[in-house]
């Protein structure tokens, strides 16, 4: 016995010390500088956690542990080799995939336990399937808009929202039965299944644009699960994962939200997308100005400051390494270039940032939001690529726009403003942007990236 | 059981305050590794799943442990391996002391 404890100890300090690495990871994540020590950290710390449990007493049978982990390991490689502009969807299928492990770990404890489940551990366990089997559904939803396998236009239909509060409420009310009557044994099956078809129902009503505050969302979702699960199992270690995730998760969202200034239930329940159409319908006549390559060529070498605002169109097109020759050149001509990122821009948090790294472009010359905006009234020139909404001067003026009180770049303020832009559609919101009929907004058609290209081959570089 | 209980709630309301105040400082430049590396953390709950197949209590237990530790463990590398190659491609343009 006295041998078992003393392994038993052991494990424990090894899980203490794993503990400790993951949140040194995370704290060396504040800086880019410092930030791949905190890879090694949370490296080190999780080969520790799982060698740790690996000489556990009672383990009996490892051959299938061995099976399974060569395996998930195959299936990671190619997963973290994806294209840097397949990052949000691996993403949300990452979220699936930790979710289903809690969810399936959650299911067989029941089994196991029942009919002996204490009060408190049946509220956990119920916590640990809802959130597991939600997020899981959710986000292979995600992932599936992300990807294109699944449209990406939110889709509704009537008492959308009185269908989904009914099916969460199924789920609980199941679970509080279950909590109080744990021999109930066929309430299980019935909140496991209904978390997973409320999870494919509160996403298929979310646009694209919305996509930044979901997946932090159900980032967030997955760590309470794992949390919950750390309850069931009596693991601090699951615990101080699943809290120090559920937290991220958390702030990111909220980051998310405030950068749309809207709150958590208005992008789970509001269903942007449909809206104003009717008003977008009326105004083809108003007038624009457009620009050729070689006209936008001579005002950038003209200019003193340039501010480069990438959005999702951007990534959709691949056109970042243009943009880094388009860099390169201006900054051989003695431009000032530097990038406007808006936090919600592209389809995740940090979206922009990781392209833009991808190709090159030195990350102290991406400036957020609140530290660039006082520059646009001294920018000569500022260059939109693919993004629309962020952009929109409506947000600060219009107070029927459905994007008003939104905190956006002030690029109608730059001397001039040009927009690369496939055609006159509005965007994905479906929401009109004031700014393309501005004096000072010169209209770029075009394909982000042959546009990008025609301007480097009009300045003298690009081969 | 209720001490651990409580102990257990101490522990996930310390580690939620000390999540926030660390990843309130983390730069939005790095917003998406952030998620890519908490997403590799919290797949530390293949811990669960491998002792549900090592105690080999249930061959249904076993089948659910064993997807689980599968889709846990891709998490754990594949998450990894891109956080490091994000990180890899942030550079600064100032000289370096590499």
């Amino acid at each position: 016995m006295t041998e078992f404890a003393g392994s038993q100890y052991v494990i424990e300090i090894i899980y203490l010390i794993a503990s400790a690495l993951f949140i040194l990871s995370l704290k060396w994540m504040s800086s880019p500088a410092s930030a791949r020590h905190g890879i090694l950290a949370g490296e080190i710390g999780m080969v520790l956690a799982i060698g740790g449990t690996l000489l556990r007493h009672g383990l009996i049978d490892y051959k299938w542990i061995i099976i399974a982990l060569v395996l998930g390991a195959g299936i990671g490689i190619p997963l973290g080799m994806v294209q840097m502009t397949a990052v949000p969807q691996r993403t949300a299928l990452s979220h699936a995939f930790g979710a289903l492990c809690v969810t399936l770990v959650g299911t067989a404890e029941f089994y196991l336990r029942s009919p002996n489940v204490p009060k408190f551990m049946m509220s956990v366990l119920s916590m640990e399937v809802i959130l597991g089997g939600l997020t899981f559904t959710g986000s292979l939803m995600a992932a599936g808009k992300l990807q294109e396998i699944l449209p990406q236009r939110p889709i509704t239909y009537r008492g959308q929202n009185f269908v989904n509060l009914l099916l969460f409420l199924i789920a609980l009310g199941s679970a509080v039965y279950l909590v109080l009557h744990p021999e109930a044994k066929i309430f299980f099956p019935i909140i496991v299944g209904v978390s997973l078809i409320f999870g494919v129902l509160l996403v298929i009503p979310i646009g694209g644009a919305d996509m930044p505050t979901v997946i932090s969302l159900l980032n967030s979702y997955a760590g309470l699960s794992a949390a919950a699960m750390g309850f069931v199992l009596d693991s601090k270690l699951l615990i101080i994962a699943g809290a120090l995730d559920g937290s991220s998760g958390l702030i990111l969202s909220i980051i998310m939200s405030k950068a749309m200034n809207r709150s958590f239930t208005n992008v789970l329940f509001g269903a942007f997308g449909q809206v104003q159409v009717s008003a977008a319908a009326g105004q083809e006549a108003k007038p624009v100005r457009s620009a050729t390559p070689e006209e936008a060529a001579a005002i950038l070498s003209a200019a003193n400051k340039v501010v480069i605002v990438p959005g999702y169109g951007m990534a959709v097109a691949q056109a970042q390494h243009k943009v880094r020759e388009l860099y390169d050149i201006l900054t051989k001509k003695g431009v000032e270039v530097r990038f406007a990122i808006h936090p919600v821009a592209g389809r995740m948090p940090g979206h922009m940032n990781v392209l833009l790294a991808e190709a090159d472009i030195p990350y102290d010359r991406l400036i957020e939001m609140d530290e660039i905006n006082g520059d646009f009234p001294q920018t000569d020139v500022a260059l939109i690529i693919g993004a629309n909404d962020v952009t929109n001067p409506a947000a600060r003026t219009d107070q029927s726009s459905p994007i008003f009180g939104m905190p956006i770049l002030d690029v109608d303020k730059a001397h001039t403003v040009m927009v690369i832009k496939r055609s006159m559609n509005p965007g994905f919101a479906g929401i009109d942007n004031p700014l393309y009929y501005l004096d000072n907004t010169l209209m770029l058609f075009g394909d982000a990236k042959q546009f990008v290209g025609g301007i480097v081959r009009e300045l003298g570089g690009g081969h | 059981m209720s001490s651990n209980l409580i102990d257990a709630l101490y522990v996930f309301m310390l580690a939620a305050f000390i999540g926030f105040e660390v990843i309130r400082h983390v730069s939005p430049l790095l917003h998406t590794p952030l998620m890519s590396l908490t997403n590799a953390l919290d797949a530390i709950a293949v811990v669960g799943a491998i002792v549900l197949v090592g105690e080999k209590k249930s061959t249904f237990a076993t089948v659910l442990g064993v997807i689980a530790i599968v889709a846990a463990t891709s998490n754990v590398v594949g998450g990894f391996i891109i956080t490091d190659r994000m990180l890899r491609m942030f550079k600064t343009s100032r000289p370096t002391n590499k």
